[in-house]
Order: structure tokens, then sequence, then C-alpha cells
């Protein structure tokens, strides 16, 4: 819902009650057809829908740590709010990989009852990039920079997809990836523009993520079967090497110079191989809810 | 390492059902267009706003409170000046 004319809102008399709290939310999911598209294998939807639902649950719980422990207030409420966007991602295709494999599993159940070998993000989102010992603010702020950039350019080519669930979750993600990345961006360039000290944890932390930016582009098995469904992200490479070498140079920033961190015997996060960091964090992320099964709150 | 802190910001937001901007609080940053962003995490988070305006804090000229007395308590006794002697039709909304 907007208005063009301020009056128009003034008298518009359908939402009274959440006058205070902003008005005007909507489902982006409402309406949209959920049976999956004829001649796509389920089981290969499935595992695609677990993979861009694992990038966002995962990176949401990386910056959740920054809670409370932000250098200041004001970017607390921002890596939260970026950190809330990935999780609600997360929830849509988690629901839709748990709809479309017909096994019963709802989202809680894929988030907190599977293992590590079972989560398929890519391993970019599970390293630990800080607070404390593991990173700092910097290499934040650069992973975030290259991942909103990768998943931005492929959420917009989603946004065709011949499923329209996942059409659907990707005209919702892409407003929220470009808004990540500009962040990102905004603060590549003031640490990289900042002091001595600023700007030299600024190109360590693009040194640090650097080694897991190929892996972004390698397609997988599953994307490469699910064709006008899937994206495939060695599609995406050229524009996001074109975005992120804009803001390489307005930063004065080289791009990194090091090798790529190696698959395990050709296998990396896609298919469940992940660094020793991963165990650390499903561990917190799913204690409590394995510790007391079926609990709400 | 020396901390100085970043300067304050003040956030005005038009929301969907207002015609003017109206003061929603005040923030920290580095710079106006970080102040922009933060402004738009830390008060447009729940479906608020169309439109923000942040300004230096320190641009603003604030009437003192010591001057409270000559600078508004004149007012007080001009009944005169209220449109009150004007009877209201009752088919007029928003007035």
């Amino acid at each position: 819902m907007s208005f063009d004319n301020a009056y128009d809102a003034i008298t518009d008399a359908s939402d009274d009650k959440h006058w205070a709290f902003g008005t005007g939310f909507d489902d982006p999911l409402s309406g949209v057809d959920r049976a999956v598209p004829a001649g796509v294998s389920t089981a290969d939807l499935t595992a695609y829908c677990l993979m861009l639902a694992d990038d966002a649950l995962v990176l949401s719980q990386r910056l959740t740590e920054w809670c409370s422990r932000a250098p200041e207030l004001e970017e607390d409420v921002a890596l939260a709010n970026i950190a809330l966007d990935l999780l609600g991602q997360a929830r849509l295709l988690l629901t839709r990989a748990g709809e479309v494999e017909g096994r019963g599993r709802d989202e809680d159940a894929l988030a907190y009852l599977r293992d590590e070998h079972e989560f398929r993000n890519v391993r970019l989102v599970e390293i630990d990039c800080g607070p404390g010992p593991g990173g700092d603010f910097a290499v934040t702020i650069a992973r975030l920079l290259v991942f909103s950039t990768w998943r931005l350019a492929v959420f917009e080519r989603l946004v065709a997809s011949k499923d329209p669930v996942l059409a659907a979750i990707a005209a919702k993600g892409v407003k929220e990836l470009a808004y990540h990345r500009d962040h990102a961006a905004q603060w590549t360039l003031r640490l990289a523009g900042g002091t001595e000290f600023s700007r030299e944890r600024m190109v360590a932390g693009m040194a640090r993520v650097w080694p897991l930016y190929d892996e972004l582009f390698t397609t997988h098995e599953v994307e490469r079967s699910l064709p006008d469904v899937a994206v495939p992200p060695s599609d995406v490479r050229a524009e996001v090497d074109e975005v992120l070498d804009q803001v390489f140079t307005a930063a004065a920033l080289d791009r990194p110079d090091v090798a790529p961190m190696s698959a395990v015997a050709g296998k990396s996060g896609r298919d469940g191989v992940h660094t020793e960091a991963m165990g650390f964090l499903l561990a917190e992320m799913q204690h409590l809810a394995r510790s007391l099964p079926g609990a709400k709150w | 390492m020396t901390r100085s802190s970043w300067p304050l910001y003040e956030v005005f937001v038009r929301s969907k059902r207002g015609l003017n901007h109206v003061h929603v609080g005040s923030l920290h940053a580095p710079d106006p267009e970080m102040a922009l962003r933060n402004a738009r995490d830390l008060y447009t988070r729940r479906n608020e706003g169309v439109s923000i305006w942040v300004v230096p804090a320190a641009s603003i000229t604030a009437s003192s409170p010591d001057e409270k007395d000559p600078f508004f308590a004149p007012a007080g006794d001009k009944v005169y000046r209220h449109p009150t002697f004007y009877a209201i039709p009752e088919d007029v909304p928003h007035l």
C-alpha cells in the first residue's frame, strides 16, 4: 500500500489499528501457486531450496553474534536488521524445501534437526569473522559485501524461475539484498578510506574471505539438473566481478591475490563438506531446540 | 587506541499518513550518508516511513529554556488570536 498524495493517506479509513506502528504489511507469498511445476524433480528442487536457505540461515546466525557487540549502537541495529532479513529468506526457503520434500519436515525440523553434513551452504557464510578472536568488523563487512553482491545477482535472475514460489521469494529478497550490499559497500569505502589502521583491517578482511570466493561460482549438479528453475552461479560471475571491482576502485583497494581454499576430494559446502567452524556454529544454533524437543517459546 | 565519538544527527521521518516530516529522535553517524542509513534501520523498521531527513544536531539553533517566559508567555492571554468564535460545520472532517 502506498500513497502518492499525503491527503489520501490521511483519509484512508481501512486500517486505523496500527496507526502508531506502521501499516500496510503484506505477505510476499500470498496468492502464489505452491504446486511443484511439471517436469521438475522434487528431490532436486528440495536440495536447491536447502542450498539457498542454508546460505541465508548460517550467515544470519553469524551476523546475530554481533548483537550487543558491534562498534556502535546504530551499527548493532543495522547488522541485526540484516540478520533478520536473511532469517526471513531462510524461513520461506526451508518451508518450501520441506513442502516439496513431502516428508512432513517443517522449517524448524530442517533448521534444528539436521546434522552438519546435511547443510548445503557455501563455506563463505560459516567461517568465524568475529566478534572475538575469529575476526573483526572489517572481515564481517568484507564477507557481507561479497555475499550480498553474489546473492543479489543470483536472486535477480531467480525472479524469472519456473517455480513460482522461488520467484516470489527472490522478488522479496532482491530489495533486501540490494540494501545489504549498499550497507557493506558504504562501510568498505569508509574503512578503506579512513585511518591507516582501518584501511589495514579492511585489506586484511578482504584477503581473509577471498579464498572462499571461487566456490560461490561453482555450479552444482543439482543446479544443472534444474534448467529454468535454478540459477547456475557460474552465470553471475562476470557481473559479481564487475560490481566488486567498482567498489575496489572507489575504495582504492586491490583485488586480493590469494589462492582459493581447496575442496575436499572435489566436495565442498554444497555437498555438505564444511570447515571446522561449522560444527561449533551448529552446536550453538541447535543446542536449545535439541535439548528441549518440541519446546515452544 | 583513543576513540572519538561520531557527531549527532537529528532524524525527521514523514510517515505514509503524514503531511510533514516529524522529529522522531537522534542518532550518531560518521557522516550524513551513513546517518541516513542508520535512520532507516533505527526509525523505519516497522514500515513507518516514506521519507527521511537527517540534520546535524549542531546545525540546529534552539530557543533556550531561560528565555521561555519572554518567548512564549505573552501569547498565553491573547485569546483573540485563536479562531474559537466560529461555529464548526458538522460535515467538515479533519478540521
